[in-house]
This record gives C-alpha cells, sequence and structure tokens, in this order.
C-alpha cells in the first residue's frame, strides 16, 4: 500500500497582515503553517498505513522553504518526502500545478505504484478546490473529492469506499485503485508525533526535485507560461456608507443597557417592533 | 531508541541559541528542544539588541541579522498627566560603522539567530515542551522528559534557558516559587506607519532610530516605564510595571497602555498609526538578590530563568547572549579536558560570569529593586514636582523670579520635606552606587 500525500505550505492566515500603506499581504514574518486541510490527508494517509501497512510519500510543490512543512509531514510518520521546486514553477496557477504535481507522481509511481493520492479539499490561501481534481484527470485515475470518511479498503479486490459529503446529505461511494482522494475538514485529527519521529523529521534529508528532475516533460505547461488564470485586480472591497450606531454603556446597568439596544432596534425596524408588542420602558 | 547528547539545551531564545551554538560550534553533539512553533514564537521584548553580545558570538552578523535602525539617539522622558520634561542624548557617533545599538524584531531575529545554531551543527526540536528533568539517584541531572510519546533524552549535561517562566528550574528546585516583587509585566504594541513618517516624526534618517523611555505618572503610582522605539515602518509602544503593584493596584494592564497612548507626549507620535500586534510578557527584576543558584550536578541556567536582567538598563538579551555563551563555553572547555559535568566543575560558569559585566553589573544595583518598591514618590511625586516647576519657570506672567524660586522650593519641601529630600537623594545614591 503505497499512498502520496500533496501538501501545500501557505501563510498562517489567523496571522497574516495587511501592508497599511499599500494593502499587499506582508509576507515577512508571517508563519508559516501546512494547509489545514491537507493536514486531514496526511493523516488519513498515516491511518491507512497504521492498519494495512506500506508507506506514505509527501510531495509538495512550492519555494524552497516549503521544506519545513514536508520535514513537519515527515514528523507525523510520513515515510519520504519530496520537494518539487524550481523558478520555472513560479507563477504557476492550478492548471499548471496539478500538470508539476502529477508528473511528479507519475515519477514517483515508476518507482513504486501509487495506490492513493490524498490532497487536501483545497487550501486556505487558493481555495480553487482545483488541484486534486487535476491531478487525478491528468494521471487518467478515479476521483473522490470532499470525502470525510474511508469506510471500507479491500486490498485483494483492490477497492476503496468512502463517504463522501455532498450537498443535502451524505454519499457512499466506491471506486477501484488507485484513487485520488480529497479530505474534508474534521474527518480526522493530526496526531502527536513521537519523540523519535521527531527526530527522525529532524534529521532526514527532503529530497528536492527541480524542472529537469520532476519527470516534468513540457515546460511550458509549467509556472506563468503554462497558467492562462490571469489576476486583473486585487482590492479591498469599499466600507458600506451606513455608519454603526454606539450605544453608550459605562457606568449602565445591563438591564439598562439591553433596553436600550432594544430601543435603537424597534426605531430601525417598526415592523419588527409591532410584532414583539408593548415593551417596558427604558430603565424600567 | 534512546537518543544521548553532549548537551541539551531547553529554549531556543538568545541565551538558549547562544548556548546551543557555541558547543555545536567546538563540536560537541547538542539537542535543543522549544516548546514553540519556531524559536521566537513565544518570545516578547521590546527590543533594543546589544550588538556587543550578539559580536562576541557572530561577528559579522550586521551582514545578514535581520535588523530595523541602529539608535542615534535616547530620549529620557519624566512625565506628569499634561506634561513631560526630557533629557536626548544624539550623537554623530552613534552613526558609526558597526553601530552599538539596534531596533529588532524578535520573531524574525530569533529565527535567524536560530539559523546560525543549526548551520553550526546543533539540532532543533520545535513544538516539544520539556516537561520535567531526569536525575539519578545520586540527584544528578541525566536528561530531560518530554510531552512526547518516547520522550526521555540523556545528556551530560542540561543548560536551562527556558526563559522568564521557568517552569522546569521551578519542577527541579532550582529555581524558587516566582515572587510577584520580583517581576514586571510588559505589555507592547506594534504601531505601523509608513517609513517616511516615522523618520519626520523622530527627526531621523534612513535606518536611523530612536529610543524613548518614560518615567513618571503614566504608570499610576506603580513602579515601571513605558517606552516607544523606532522600527524601520513600526513602533513598539509599551509599558512594564511590576506584577506586585498590578496585584495591588487592580489596575489592568491595557488600561494602562491606553492611558499611556492617550498622553499629550505620546499621541501625537502615534497619529494616524495601525496597531497590527499587541503582546505580553514577564521580566524578571529582580537583580542580583533574586537569582537562583545557577548551576549543579548536570544542569546550569542562563537567561531570564537565572534573572539575569538589568532592570534600571534595559539590558537582558544581552546578558541572556552572555550567559548562554559563557555556559556553552564552560561545557565545551570540560569536554575538551575530559572532565564531569559536575557541580564543583560546572561552578566555572558561575566564576567566569562574576569577572564579566553581568554580574558586576547586578551587584552594582541589588539594593535598586527593593529601595524602588518602598520609595513610589519617584514616579509619582517628584515628575509632578518637577512638571509644576519647569512649568512655572517657563510662564512668563508678571511674577518675578525670586518669587517662582521660593514657591517651587516650596512645593517640594511640603511634598518630601527637608529630611526627605536629603533621604530620597541618599536613596538614589545607594540604589545606583
Amino acid at each position: 500500500m503505497h499512498s502520496v500525500v500533496c501538501i501545500k505550505q501557505v501563510p498562517d492566515s489567523a496571522q497574516i497582515r495587511v501592508h497599511p500603506v499599500t494593502n499587499t499581504i506582508m509576507r515577512q514574518g508571517v508563519p508559516t503553517i501546512i494547509n489545514p486541510y491537507d493536514l486531514y490527508a496526511v493523516e488519513e494517509a498515516l491511518r491507512v498505513k497504521d492498519k494495512v501497512g506500506g508507506k506514505v510519500t509527501v510531495i509538495s510543490m512550492g519555494p524552497p522553504m516549503a521544506e519545513q512543512a514536508l520535514r513537519k509531514a515527515l514528523s507525523f510518520g510520513a515515510d519520504r518526502a519530496i520537494l518539487v521546486t524550481d523558478r520555472a514553477f513560479a507563477g504557476s496557477d492550478t492548471l499548471a500545478t496539478s500538470y508539476v504535481l502529477a508528473s511528479a507522481i507519475a515519477k514517483v509511481a515508476a518507482e513504486e505504484p501509487v495506490d492513493i493520492v490524498f490532497c487536501g479539499k483545497q487550501t486556505i490561501d487558493g481555495d480553487t478546490a482545483q488541484v486534486g481534481p487535476g491531478i487525478a484527470r491528468r494521471l487518467d485515475i478515479q476521483q473522490l473529492t470532499y470525502v470525510a470518511k474511508l469506510e471500507r479498503l479491500d486490498l485483494d479486490k483492490r477497492e476503496i469506499a468512502v463517504q463522501r459529503r455532498a450537498e443535502g446529505g451524505v454519499q457512499v461511494l466506491s471506486t477501484k485503485l488507485p484513487c485520488m482522494i480529497t479530505m474534508l475538514e474534521g474527518s480526522n485529527e493530526i496526531r502527536f508525533a513521537t519523540m523519535d519521529d521527531m527526530f527522525r523529521a529532524a534529521r532526514a534529508n527532503v529530497e528536492v526535485w527541480g524542472a529537469d528532475t520532476s519527470g516534468v516533460e513540457d515546460k511550458t505547461q509549467c509556472g506563468l507560461k503554462g497558467s492562462p488564470t490571469v489576476v486583473k485586480k486585487v482590492f479591498a472591497p469599499k466600507p458600506r456608507e451606513e455608519k454603526a450606531e454606539m450605544i453608550e454603556s459605562r457606568d449602565k446597568a445591563p438591564a439598562e443597557i439591553a433596553a436600550s439596544t432594544i430601543e435603537v432596534l424597534a426605531a430601525a425596524d417598526p415592523a419588527l417592533a409591532a410584532e414583539f408588542g408593548p415593551r417596558p420602558p427604558a430603565g424600567a | 531508541m534512546a537518543e544521548h547528547f553532549d548537551a541539551i539545551v531547553v529554549g531556543a531564545g538568545p541565551a538558549g541559541s547562544a548556548a546551543a551554538y557555541t558547543m555545536a560550534k567546538a563540536g560537541l553533539s547538542v539537542l535543543q528542544l522549544e516548546r514553540g512553533e519556531y524559536p521566537g514564537a513565544k518570545n516578547v521584548q521590546g527590543a533594543i539588541l546589544y550588538a556587543d553580545a550578539v559580536a562576541d558570538l557572530i561577528p559579522d552578523f550586521r551582514e545578514e541579522a535581520p535588523l530595523e535602525r541602529h539608535i542615534i539617539e535616547q530620549r529620557m522622558w519624566m512625565l506628569d498627566d499634561r506634561s513631560h520634561i526630557a533629557s536626548h542624548f544624539r550623537s554623530e557617533n552613534f552613526n558609526e560603522e558597526e553601530p552599538n545599538r539596534y531596533t529588532i524584531i524578535r520573531t524574525q531575529f530569533d529565527k535567524w539567530f536560530s539559523s546560525k545554531v543549526r548551520e553550526a551543527g546543533a539540532l532543533l526540536i520545535c513544538e516539544t515542551t520539556v516537561t520535567d528533568l531526569m536525575k539519578d539517584e545520586k540527584g544528578r541531572v541525566v536528561g530531560v522528559r518530554t510531552d512526547r510519546e518516547g520522550g526521555e533524552i540523556t545528556a551530560d549535561v542540561v543548560i536551562l534557558a527556558e526563559g522568564v517562566n521557568a517552569l522546569v528550574a521551578s519542577k527541579a528546585g532550582f529555581a524558587p516559587t516566582p515572587n510577584p516583587e520580583n517581576f514586571a509585566l510588559g505589555v507592547k504594541e506594534m504601531h505601523f506607519l509608513p517609513q517616511d513618517v516615522i523618520e519626520q516624526r523622530f527627526n531621523i534618517g534612513e535606518d536611523e532610530g530612536v529610543v524613548i523611555e518614560a518615567i513618571g505618572t503614566v504608570t499610576q503610582g506603580m513602579l515601571g516605564t513605558g517606552f516607544i522605539y523606532t522600527n524601520k515602518e513600526s513602533l513598539a509602544v509599551g509599558l512594564g510595571c511590576m506584577v506586585s503593584d498590578f496585584a495591588h493596584s487592580g489596575i489592568t494592564p491595557y488600561d494602562l497602555l491606553e492611558n499611556f497612548k492617550q498622553h499629550p507626549s505620546v499621541k501625537p507620535l502615534l497619529a494616524g498609526s495601525e496597531v497590527k500586534e499587541y503582546s505580553a510578557h514577564m521580566i524578571p527584576e529582580g537583580g542580583y538578590k533574586a537569582m537562583p543558584k545557577v548551576f549543579g550536578d548536570g544542569w546550569m541556567i542562563a537567561g531570564d530563568t537565572g534573572q539575569f536582567v538589568n532592570s534600571l538598563h534595559r539590558e537582558g538579551s544581552n546578558m541572556a547572549l552572555t550567559t548562554g555563551k559563557v555556559a556553552g563555553e564552560t561545557v565545551a572547555a570540560l569536554k575538551r579536558e575530559g572532565k564531569p559535568m559536575t557541580e564543583a566543575n560546572l561552578a566555572r560558569y558561575r566564576q567566569t560570569l562574576n569577572d564579566s559585566y553581568v554580574i558586576k553589573d547586578l551587584k552594582k544595583y541589588r539594593e535598586l529593586p527593593g529601595i524602588l518598591h518602598r520609595n513610589k514618590q519617584f514616579v509619582t511625586t517628584y515628575p509632578q514636582l518637577m512638571s509644576k516647576a519647569m512649568e512655572s519657570w517657563f510662564r512668563v506672567d508678571g511674577i518675578d523670579k525670586r518669587t517662582k524660586e521660593k514657591s517651587i522650593l516650596k512645593s517640594f519641601l511640603s511634598a518630601r520635606s527637608f529630611t526627605g529630600l536629603i533621604g530620597d537623594a541618599i536613596k538614589v545614591a545607594r540604589a545606583i552606587r
């Protein structure tokens, strides 16, 4: 059983800062994390390995610093980490990214067949949810997206069944291996690494593959050249004209504050006020 | 698989990284454990970096370390509610080839410093909390326990550089239970402003920086200081007061900081800025008398854990770097000589510190914390008296100067009495002699 997990290093959106002058995102000093959805993919791959044995390979395409994310994946228990990095890949959109990752996975699979490719359902910086399906399409394997749970894995029949969260319900789908799965948030919880795995990760060598070594055949499909998506404009939405109404609360009892709040709401929406009927006067 | 190292360093702040760097450079096998997500994740400082202590370790650090501005001007403010009296020292001599003090952003600096430690060959493991020390039957420290499965790791010596909140040292009985009188609580905000606005507002050129230290009624009767430091595109604004005073007064740190920001001398400096970060941290300010024993069989303490802070001069990170380095050098020397890490041998650490500025300075100010604790007039009455005196002196209002002198003298005498004034002068002399 060999799983490949695709992970991405993203800025920690909880701690992101926007430059007050230029309105651009300040990358400096913002901590980076493994895309949170990808952690569910890592954990699910590790659980499969715990259950049926085998191997977990993690792959990331990104700048050299993405090595930290891969090292962290190793500390959770992944066996092999590959960083796909090259200036030629910079500026890739989802089409180009899925091309590079699919090429790298194909190269891994040539050495050692891959049964499942795990991805997070989407990244928190791009939010497209396109790379996982893109990889599946390019590798010509089945895809199971938005998976909440792996129900059954039959290695003899080479079959897998999963619960897929869909609008209005849960679908139970099964397919043949190999396949690509994107994991949903909350589907599991990433483990707390053991001390041995921490040591192994701290000492491990993360393999680095460049444009010439990552199995990419057509370089025009990578990076900016291979990316038809164009970001035309980035802007902050204009604040609305309406002003917030401040209700003075200093030195007032909670009941008083509540009463004046209701007063203000009632004034703004008479229909709603009528529905509630008469009210005691403020301060009563 | 049990791991064994020549040395384990607990913490990846300045003290821990200085120790790990020194030992790794000397060829020792070093494990450094940090509970934060990355080095610097848990650290809060103003922050001023003292170049001397860094250059001692990495002479050419100026070429690559993330530095904000070098300090060319020091402003000391004495505030009452509406005024400030200031002494400014600005010198072109501080625009030297190798400047002496810099403002830094600690998360960035600590990350960089840690990268040097790893380059030197130390093994760094983050997000791992040391929960306890492992001791043998004779009570000698032989390793650490962490919060991870299989987390017992042994070493010839453990250097505790876990910062001000010395949980491991306390648990092991090496540091006393913290006394609120020995700690300050600092609160800080980062106010972002465009670089040119900062440079115009503070009358400085590119890369030049200003430090403002303020005492007076802004601490509302508590012992402490306020500060404003200029970074490249931000101002660090904060206050620190003794934990015991916060507890006693019931004043909240954020209210105190809000008031400081509203002070008429501070407000214009911050106008138009955007707050992007706020943080708080404890600072060990008990001085020499609050210092625990800093070495024993198989262990040493460096940095804030050992109360190595000169509160009057706002020096702490330099002492952390120096104590970490000396601790590392002590271990490296003993290894070289083939000697065990016994209490008697590690005493060399303390002896070296005794001969350095670290212990000399802490000893010089050993009476300061006690005297200040008992004499809050230095941060309340005097700033008010001084402000009133200055205001009267500069106001032109038809009153003759002799009468003004008399009324100023009278205000001092009625507030502190003649013997009180003499007594305060003696106290100041004793505190800083």
